[in-house]
């Protein structure tokens, strides 16, 4: 039971004056991946059937490094922006709300990370 | 979590049927959304015979009909009964509309009518709009400056300017747009919605304003503005035929507009 006015509720804590990096941000990797994603689908149906050393020699070659290291950082920067809109559109518990907002960030984080180091380590 | 079921004090059970007077020759069948607070009964949808033979082209003729021939104790908001004040918004056969510029022709076969979706309901069709009102008051809807008012005449505005206000200032807030919106159902408390993002887009790009950035400053915000997904049940919906997703995305333009 609460006596708060309506206007009161909705004036509440005021406005957070961000939330445009958050959506640009988005737009900018969503059209990185455009052409990204484009050449990695066609780079990887190209390689369908080849042999192991064949792999590793595609992505030895530092064009190929470079633009993979590319996609794999747009898309994960993309992936914890989405995820987190999702998560703020549904999860009202507020607790909850930041568990899985910090566990889906930092999980990006550490994919990303384990994701370029296997790039160098086959590339370097 | 988001609400995916209806709680169980607002399950909808089979109501009442009011069959079609004797004699009536071309019978369509309204079924309606009941609910009354003044009983414990969870809600139940009413069925109404009605002859429409007998009866106005418009769904408001209709609701009007029962009301003064068959039941009075149906309840919803009417006035103006041409698309002008907004009153009568409800969910017509599965889409938020108004009921007087609705017609029943329209509809193929049975005629279901449920209040404006994921809203309080006060009774039967009449949703509670104090929180749509209170969001409306929070944009602060009215011509704001820091020049003073010329003495003798009016604030000018040019034929092209006032031609940007084309398309925001016909909305009429029926709240069709925003009670169509899933982002407005899960987070009313803090999305603004399309109808009041429409109205603070209408203040924002009217050229007489003086405070288009404190404007902007009070919608800059991950919930009272970007909460829209741009899935455009807003712009689907509405009965005036405006275009409010357009509106927020024009918000949204302008805010990238100002950082650099």
């Amino acid at each position: 039971m609460s006596f708060k006015t309506p206007i009161g509720r909705v004036r509440g804590l005021g406005s957070a004056k961000e939330g445009t990096h958050h959506w640009w941000a988005q737009r900018v990797t969503a059209v990185a991946l455009v052409p990204l994603t484009l050449w990695f689908v066609y780079a990887m149906t190209s390689l369908a059937g080849a042999d192991h050393a064949t792999a590793m020699a595609w992505l030895g070659d530092p064009r190929n490094a470079i633009l993979t290291i590319l996609l794999v950082i747009a898309t994960f920067h993309h992936v914890q922006l989405g995820v987190q809109v999702v998560i703020e559109d549904y999860v009202h518990a507020e607790g909850m709300k930041i568990v899985v907002l910090m566990a889906v960030k930092l999980a990006c984080v550490a994919l990303v990370v384990a994701a370029i180091f296997s790039i160098l380590k086959v590339a370097l | 979590m988001a609400e995916f079921s209806l709680p169980a004090n607002s399950k909808i059970g089979k109501g009442k049927t009011w069959a079609a007077a004797q004699g009536a020759s071309r019978v369509r069948k309204f079924n309606i959304y009941r609910w009354s607070p003044d009983d414990t009964k969870t809600p139940t949808v009413d069925t109404y015979e009605i002859d429409l033979d007998d009866c106005g082209p418009m769904v408001l003729d209709a609701l009007i009909k029962i009301k003064n021939e068959i039941d009075q104790t149906l309840t919803f908001r009417r006035s103006c009964r041409e698309g002008i004040c907004g009153s009568c918004a409800m969910n017509i056969d599965g889409t938020n509309t108004l009921a007087c510029t609705k017609f029943i022709d329209e509809v193929k076969d049975e005629v279901n009518i449920y209040p404006l979706p994921h809203m309080k309901v006060v009774k039967d069709l009449i949703p509670d709009l104090n929180n749509a009102y209170a969001q409306l008051a929070s944009i602060e809807p009215w011509l704001k400056t820091k020049s003073p008012p010329p003495p003798d005449k009016e604030r000018k505005q040019s034929p092209e300017d006032r031609k940007k206000l084309d398309g925001l200032y016909e909305c009429i807030l029926c709240f069709s747009c925003a009670t169509s919106c899933p982002s407005y159902w899960w987070n009313s408390d803090r999305y603004l919605g399309p109808a009041i993002l429409l109205q603070a887009y209408r203040w924002l790009i009217d050229s007489r304003d003086e405070e288009t950035g404190e404007r902007l400053d009070n919608l800059e915000d991950p919930f009272r503005l970007y909460r829209c997904h741009t899935i455009m049940n807003c712009s689907k919906t509405c009965p005036k035929g405006l275009n409010p997703a357009k509106a927020i995305a024009e918000i949204k333009k302008m805010m990238i507009a100002r950082q650099g």
